[in-house]
Formats: structure tokens, C-alpha cells, sequence
């Protein structure tokens, strides 16, 4: 467009050029730097630099991670023994929250709060910042070698936005009313109808962490397109640059919609429109007072569209990270790199055509549906490619079996079983019994919990030592591995179960009010129900969730003890080949001292006749000190 | 190490980082704006036989609006040429009139809205309706401008018929059942008619104010760096150029159908 009349031409890119200005500007930036060293909030609280903020994303959302857990253990109990007080944390709960926990007992509001919150807090203040953000922008800029993201401060504006709007979700928890009730996924008219200003809160935290998350996949698209390394082509970007950079589209195009909702939500709300509000609502037993003529189907519409986009922003990443780690540990190149990528990009497109879904029992029409099925099950395709490659790349590798590989091994069935369990989800005929049932929260459970949170576990305990120089105990990783599959596994197995039985979600005596025992009590005209065995898993649940939480602690303990006590380690722990195990340990402000230079793709281990089983990205074809040209590297 | 590209273009790419931002920016706002459209679209085909309005927004207004930002956009590209040819004070003058066009455009718009907010339907006691502009109102009247009409579907289609009376009508308050203004609670038109422009006005509002920063003390990068100056001058244009075209969607589906 403006070749025409560009008044400064590109200067062209040549080797020698690019270092000579590279030199002069560090030497410019040494200077700078010397003057004025930065403090405490400058260094770490208002950074621009891409690690400081990964880091901000990571803390942040770990510690909503684990408040999320809390409340989802509160609710466990409400569950399993509805009605009572909850031990310890009752009185505490009473005292904080008031009436609605009166007593230490979880009230069916508090109990619809806490559901929506839990939901809410993991997939949008927990597993997104963390997978996508925190991870993104401590790995992606290191690995594509480049010195920073390409908009620092708009990044750092990305992270404020984010923590902002987590701080409303937080915040209203302590307001009168209470949290939102209405479930993440907000349906209207009745987010709109009950009489709380949580889901007031709710919104215009959405609202901020919709901004931040579009700040974000700006960012992290310009600087993968923009800052690649020179020789860093896109087939020899890593594969979880390349996941991220998918899940970064879907951040960037299916957010909006859901942006635009929010925004009609919040009309409904305040300005009293009618935008999700049908004709004849009744409110209360009364007639509501308003214009009518609104559409609930579009508010599921508009939501699902970024919701299942959503749910691949959740689990790219995830894969993204075990790729890598299962190429370092199997020490064999990734088993169809090609595939992969390829797949990952179909993920992302075809992930924007499978939303009404979730909509099967809204009556939007069998038409509909069967087109929406169809592009279901086709979905599956690429997703099964990746996992297969994923699985075939363990064949004849010489696998080391430390922390960060156990979780990235344990990733791939449970990630398999969350998967395979969708398909019967899928099919709008099954869909009709298990819809909004346990069967439900276990399948996305198992692609979530053990899916993603363990690709993020692997992550963190394979990314940790390019931190901080240090390994984290490997002891104790293994402990909180064993503990966490183990448990997690007893708490989401029986609810497969429990959900085909036809118990159904979101109820907060557990189904207590439908099972067997309450009916025979009823009469003899009310015949079956939940069996007492269906019931008693309930308790079985609870105790794993506590188990589960418990398995935690020594992560979280481990975690801190090892910034400072861990085994000392140099830049390259796990003798890597990609460019982020090339900086230097941590990596300094700008990351490499020079621009580094790629050579081959990301995964060559034990290529023969080379001395080490691992050939860095950046290792010249040719001895150093003979003439390489850009031209050929390119 | 630098950031690098900042700039100058990539080669491979052919283009600096700030301008792949904003492309896909836009291509994000292009997304939140289709959301609001196929809300309109969903929401027009389900309502009511006879209950969406025609002719309610004033088409000349609209084309007003039309033609300000179609010149604005003109300056805009003239802003960043002179930018391009070195001419800082062109630059100068075509941005102070985007500016003042865009300033225009608002004022047009509130104007609009403040004639929708003292647009009232009164339905009465005797079950006909008076409609339009509030006059006068106290404790035991209210005075309008407009007319009486015994169906409300009358109040609906106004384009088939043909120029509307504006008499001078006093209510007692005892005759009123209940009395609404044209804001976005009234019906669901409005509260898209709200909802769209109200948004697409925030967004010429950001513009405005990134623009009239670039022209005031944002210029002083001249002098430094025009280069990047120009830049910016061209990203900002980007936004501005999809303000715009938001706008051209917007007339057509709001006032003229």
C-alpha cells in the first residue's frame, strides 16, 4: 500500500549491518542503564520486561488456582453432607461472609456463588493467565530469540488490566448479595434476574480481562510474526511456539463476541434493556418490567462462540509444553513435527465452527445440530493426530523419567480419557441424557485438571532452573506427581459414573432431593432415584478432593524453598536444544548478549556422528570463524 | 539486545511491529462490532410482526454524519502523505480539521440522543397514546409536541405516513397510565440503537483523543524522529479508517431501513 511513496526505504537487512547497529544501541542502553539503576516497583511491580510480567501472570494466577480449589473443596463438602456446618473453615466463612454461610452451613446461594466463582476463577484468573500468559511470556520471546515482546509496554498494561479485573471478581465476593450465582457461563435472563450486583462485578471484571487477554494476543502474534531470530523460519519454530501462537488467535478473534455480550448483559443490567430478556419474563412469581422481544439463544450463542475456542486456549498450551519436554526426555526428535503443526492450525480454525455444541438442548433446531455434530466429531481428528504423534515419539526413546516427563507422560491418557469422553457429548442423540450432568463436569475435568494443570505442572518444573538457576526437588516433585494423578483420578472417575446414573450438576445438595432414599421416604407412588451407591461417592469424592488439595502443599512448599535451596544448575539443565536453554541463566534485561542465529529445527537429538545426543538451534552448520552468510541460513 | 523492527520494516515481512498490532487489533474489533451486528440480525428476524420501527433516526442527520467522517477520513490519508513528504505543517492543518470533524460528529450525535431522551410515549387512561417531544411537565401536567394515535403499531412505521403532526398537546397527569421515554429501556431497536453507536462514539471519542494527542504534544517526536512519528500517524489513520467504516455499516442498518 505505501511502497509507492515510502519516503524511507528499508535499509537492507544484511549480517553485518544488523550487529554493527545491534552494537551500538546495547553500548547505548549500557549507559542508560548505568545511570539510573531501577528500584523495587520499577524492577517488579510496573516492569515492561516480558519474564518480570510472565512471572507477575504466574504468581497471580497460581494463587487464584489455589483459591479456586479452596472454594471447590467447600463446595465438596456441601455435597456430600448438605446441611451441615463445615469443620475449621465454617466459622471462618460465617464470619467473612455473614449471613449467607450462618452457622458454618453453605447456603444454596453461597453454594450457586461459589459454583460460578470456582468456574469463573479457574479458566479465566487461573489456567489462561497461567497457560497462556505466564508461560507465553516468560518461553515464547526466549525461544524465538528475541529480545523482548514486541510491545513491552502495552504488555505490561495487559497484566495490569488483568489484574484489575481479577481484583473485581475478588472484591465481589464481600459485597451484599455476594458473587455472581449464575454459573461461568451466565446465562441469561437469569444472570440478569437474580437480585445480587455480583454478576454486575462479574461483568465488568470480564470486561478487563477481556482487554487484557486482547493486549496479550496482540502482543504475542506481532512478536512471533516480527522477532523471530534470524534463521528462526516457521518450520523450525518450536511447537510450543507454534501452539501458542494458535491460541493467541483464538484469544484475539473469540473473545470479542463475548466482549460484545458482556457488554449487552451489562445494558440489560443497567440501562435496562432487553437484549437476552424474552417477552412475558417472569421474575418472582411476577411479571418483570421490561420491553421484552430479546433472545436468550443469543446470549448462549455468543458465549459458547468464545467458549469452546476457549477450551482450546486451555489446552494448546498444555500441549504445547509437553511436546517440548517430551522431545528433551525421550532425547529423539518429536515424531511428525509437521503433523503437529498442521494440526494445531486446523484446531484453531475448525475450533470457531463447533460452539452450538453445547447447545444441543436449547431447541435451536435438529438442522443446526447435525451440522454442529458433524464439525464435533471432525475436530477430534486433529486433536487424536496430535496426541498419536505425541505417543509415537516415546517409541525407542532412551526416556529419563524426572518431574517435569512424568507429568508430561501422565498428560497424554488423562488428556486421552477427557477427550474420548467428549465424543458421546458430541452426538447431539447421547448428548440428550448426559447433558448437564456429572458425566459433563468429568469429562472437561479430565481435559482441564490432569489435562492441562499437569502439561502446566510439567512446565513449571522443566522451565523453573532457566528462572532461577536451580532445579526444584526432585524428591518432593515426584511425591506431589504420585499424589496428584492418584487423586485426581478418584475424584473425577466416579462422576463418569455418577452422570450416567443421571445425576445431574449444579445442585447444591448433590442430588439429594432425586435419589432413591428421599423418594421411598416420599411415598409409594414415587418410584426410583439416585441409588445410595451413586449418593455414597459423594463422600468418597470429598475425601479425595482433600487428599488432593493436601498433595498440593508440598509443590506449593517446594516451589519457594527451591528459589533459594535448590540444586544449583547451569543454562542448560536438561541439555536442550531450543534457544531459551542457550540465554544465559536468568536471562538478563534484552535476554541474549547477541542476537542469536538459527541453523536447524527444534528437536535434533542424538543426530549421529555428533559428539553430544543434542544439537542447540543455534549451533553453526559450520565451524565457528568460517563465513556464514544470512542468505544461506534463511 | 534491542527490540528490533520498532521502525523500520521487517524485510521478510515487509512491515514494522506497531503496524501488525494494530491489523490485528482491528481484526479483534472487527469480531466485537460482528457480535453486536449478529445481535441485530437475531433480534430483528425474531421480532414482532409490526413492532420494529422505520424511520424513527433523522436520515439527514445521519447522512450528515455520513459525509463528516467520509471527509475525515480524506484528512486523515492527507495527514499522513504530508507526513510521508516531509510537510509538518500540512500535517498540522489536515489533522486539526479530522479533529474538528470528529468533534462535529459527536456534537451531532448528541444532539440525537438528547432528541431521542425527551421523546416520550404516553400511554393514557382512555387507551390511545400520545407521542413526542416533552415541552413542559409539572406536578399536574405534561406538555408535548406531537400527537394523539389510537393504535401503537402507528407509533412503529413512520415512514409510510408520511409527515408526522407536532401539535402542542397538554395531559393532565391524572389521564396518564404510564409514560417512557425513547431510551434504550424502550424497545429493543433502541437499545441496539444505543448499544452500537453509543460504542462506536467511545471509539471516535479514543481516536479523537489519540489524534489530538499526536497533533499536540505527541508532534514534538517530529523534530526527534519522523520516521516514527510518521508512523504512529499512519497506525493511528489505520484506527481511524475503521472507525469509520464501523460508521458506514451503521447508517444503512440503524436509519435506513
Amino acid at each position: 500500500m505505501n511502497s509507492e511513496i515510502q519516503q524511507f526505504p528499508p535499509s537492507r537487512h544484511s549480517t553485518v549491518s544488523h550487529e554493527q547497529e545491534h552494537g551500538h544501541s546495547e553500548d547505548a542502553h549500557h549507559q542508560e542503564n548505568a545511570h539510573h539503576e531501577p528500584n523495587f516497583w520499577q524492577k517488579y511491580i510496573f516492569s515492561s520486561d516480558h519474564k518480570i510480567i510472565g512471572l507477575q501472570y504466574g504468581i497471580t494466577s497460581l494463587a487464584f488456582m489455589w483459591l479456586a480449589l479452596m472454594l471447590m473443596l467447600l463446595m465438596r463438602w456441601q455435597i456430600a453432607h448438605p446441611g451441615k456446618p463445615v469443620p475449621i473453615f465454617g466459622p471462618v466463612l460465617a464470619s467473612i461472609l455473614g449471613q449467607p454461610a450462618a452457622g458454618g452451613v453453605i447456603s444454596p446461594d453461597l453454594y450457586n456463588s461459589f459454583g460460578a466463582m470456582h468456574g469463573t476463577m479457574m479458566i479465566f484468573l487461573g489456567i489462561v493467565p497461567l497457560a497462556f500468559a505466564a508461560f507465553g511470556n516468560y518461553v515464547v520471546p526466549l525461544m524465538i530469540g528475541a529480545p523482548d515482546m514486541a510491545f513491552p509496554r502495552v504488555n505490561m498494561a495487559s497484566y495490569q488490566a488483568y489484574f484489575l479485573g481479577s481484583l473485581v471478581m475478588f472484591v465481589s465476593f464481600f459485597i451484599p448479595g455476594g458473587a455472581a450465582q449464575a454459573g461461568w457461563t451466565s446465562y441469561s435472563p437469569l444472570a440478569t434476574s437474580i437480585p445480587t450486583h455480583g454478576q454486575l462485578f462479574w461483568i465488568i471484571g470480564m470486561v478487563l480481562l477481556i482487554t487484557s487477554s486482547l493486549l496479550g494476543a496482540v502482543n504475542f502474534i506481532a512478536t512471533i510474526i516480527q522477532l523471530r531470530a534470524p534463521g528462526m523460519t516457521w518450520m523450525r519454530l518450536p511447537f510450543f511456539v507454534w501452539a501458542q501462537f494458535v491460541t493467541a488467535f483464538l484469544l484475539l478473534l473469540a473473545f470479542p463476541p463475548l466482549e460484545a455480550a458482556s457488554l449487552m448483559q451489562l445494558m440489560d443490567n443497567v440501562a435496562h434493556t432487553s437484549f437476552f430478556l424474552p417477552t412475558g419474563l417472569a421474575v418472582g412469581g411476577n411479571l418483570a418490567h421490561i420491553s421484552g422481544g430479546g433472545s436468550p439463544l443469543l446470549w448462549q450463542h455468543l458465549f459458547w462462540f468464545l467458549g469452546h475456542p476457549e477450551v482450546y486456549v486451555l489446552i494448546l498450551p498444555a500441549m504445547g509444553a509437553v511436546c517440548e519436554i517430551i522431545a528433551n526426555n525421550t532425547r529423539k526428535p518429536i515424531w511428525g513435527y509437521k503433523s503437529l503443526v498442521y494440526s494445531v492450525l486446523t484446531i484453531g480454525f475448525l475450533s470457531f465452527i463447533v460452539w452450538a455444541h453445547h447447545m444441543y438442548m436449547t431447541g435451536m433446531g435438529t438442522k443446526i445440530s447435525t451440522f454442529f455434530q458433524a464439525t464435533t466429531m471432525i475436530i477430534s481428528i486433529p486433536s487424536v493426530i496430535i496426541l498419536t504423534c505425541l505417543f509415537i515419539s516415546l517409541w525407542g526413546g532412551s526416556i529419563r523419567f524426572n518431574t517435569p516427563m512424568l507429568f508430561a507422560l501422565a498428560f497424554l491418557p488423562m488428556f486421552g480419557i477427557g477427550g474420548l469422553t467428549g465424543l458421546p457429548l458430541g452426538f447431539n442423540l447421547s448428548d440428550v441424557h448426559l447433558h448437564d450432568t456429572y458425566y459433563v463436569i468429568a469429562h472437561f475435568h479430565y481435559v482441564v485438571a490432569p489435562g492441562t494443570i499437569f502439561g502446566l505442572f510439567a512446565g513449571l518444573y522443566y522451565w523453573f532452573p532457566k528462572i532461577t538457576g536451580r532445579k526444584m526437588n526432585e524428591f518432593w516433585g515426584r511425591v506431589h506427581f504420585v499424589c496428584s494423578l492418584i487423586f485426581m483420578n478418584i475424584v473425577f472417575m466416579p462422576m463418569f459414573a455418577q452422570g450416567m446414573a443421571g445425576m445431574l450438576r449444579r445442585m447444591s445438595d448433590g442430588g439429594a432431593n432425586y435419589s432413591a432414599a428421599m423418594n421411598s421416604r416420599a411415598g409409594a407412588d414415587v418410584v426410583g432415584g439416585l441409588s445410595d451407591n451413586m449418593m455414597s461417592l459423594h463422600v468418597w469424592i470429598l475425601w479425595a478432593a482433600i487428599a488432593l488439595g493436601i498433595a498440593q502443599i508440598p509443590f506449593i512448599i517446594n516451589l519457594f524453598w527451591s528459589i533459594k535451596h535448590g540444586e544449583k544448575v547451569g543454562d542448560n539443565p536438561w541439555q536442550a536444544t531450543t534457544l531459551e536453554w542457550q540465554a544465559p541463566t536468568p536471562p538478563p534485561h534484552g535476554n541474549f548478549e547477541h542476537v542469536p542465529h538459527v541453523y536447524r529445527g527444534p528437536y535434533e537429538y542424538s543426530v549421529p556422528g555428533h559428539d553430544t545426543d543434542f544439537t542447540p538451534q543455534n549451533e553453526p552448520e559450520r565451524p565457528v570463524g568460517s563465513k556464514v552468510s544470512l542468505a544461506t541460513a534463511h | 539486545m534491542e527490540i528490533p523492527y520498532t521502525v523500520k520494516p521487517r524485510p521478510d515481512t515487509g512491515i514494522y511491529n506497531a503496524k501488525v498490532g494494530i491489523w490485528l487489533f482491528l481484526a479483534s474489533e472487527v469480531m466485537l462490532f460482528g457480535g453486536l451486528f449478529s445481535a441485530y440480525v437475531l433480534l430483528r428476524v425474531g421480532a414482532d410482526e409490526g413492532y420494529w420501527p422505520h424511520g424513527w433516526l433523522d436520515v439527514r442527520l445521519g447522512t450528515l454524519n455520513t459525509v463528516l467522517l467520509a471527509l475525515s477520513a480524506i484528512t486523515t490519508l492527507l495527514a499522513w502523505v504530508a507526513c510521508k513528504v516531509g510537510q509538518f505543517g500540512r500535517f498540522k492543518f489536515f489533522h486539526a480539521c479530522t479533529i474538528v470533524l470528529a468533534l462535529t460528529f459527536l456534537g451531532v450525535k448528541m444532539y440525537e440522543y438528547h432528541d431521542k431522551w425527551i421523546h416520550y410515549e404516553i400511554k393514557l387512561k382512555d387507551g390511545r397514546f400520545a407521542d413526542g417531544h416533552m415541552i413542559a411537565s409539572d406536578d399536574t401536567s405534561v406538555t408535548i409536541e406531537g400527537r394523539y394515535v389510537t393504535d401503537e403499531k402507528a407509533l412503529y412505521d413512520l415512514r409510510s405516513q408520511g409527515p408526522i403532526p407536532r401539535d402542542e398537546i397538554k395531559i393532565s397527569r391524572s389521564d396518564i397510565l404510564s409514560m417512557e421515554n425513547y431510551g434504550p429501556w424502550h424497545n429493543t431497536f433502541l437499545a441496539l440503537y444505543f448499544t452500537l453507536t453509543g460504542l462506536h462514539a467511545l471509539h471516535i471519542l479514543g481516536g479523537t483523543l489519540v489524534i489530538g494527542y499526536l497533533w499536540g504534544p505527541g508532534s514534538r517526536m517530529w523534530k526527534k524522529d519522523p520516521e516514527r512519528f510518521t508512523n504512529r500517524i499512519e497506525v493511528s489513520g489505520l484506527f481511524w479508517h475503521f472507525v469509520d467504516l464501523v460508521w458506514i455499516f451503521l447508517f444503512p442498518v440503524l436509519y435506513l431501513t
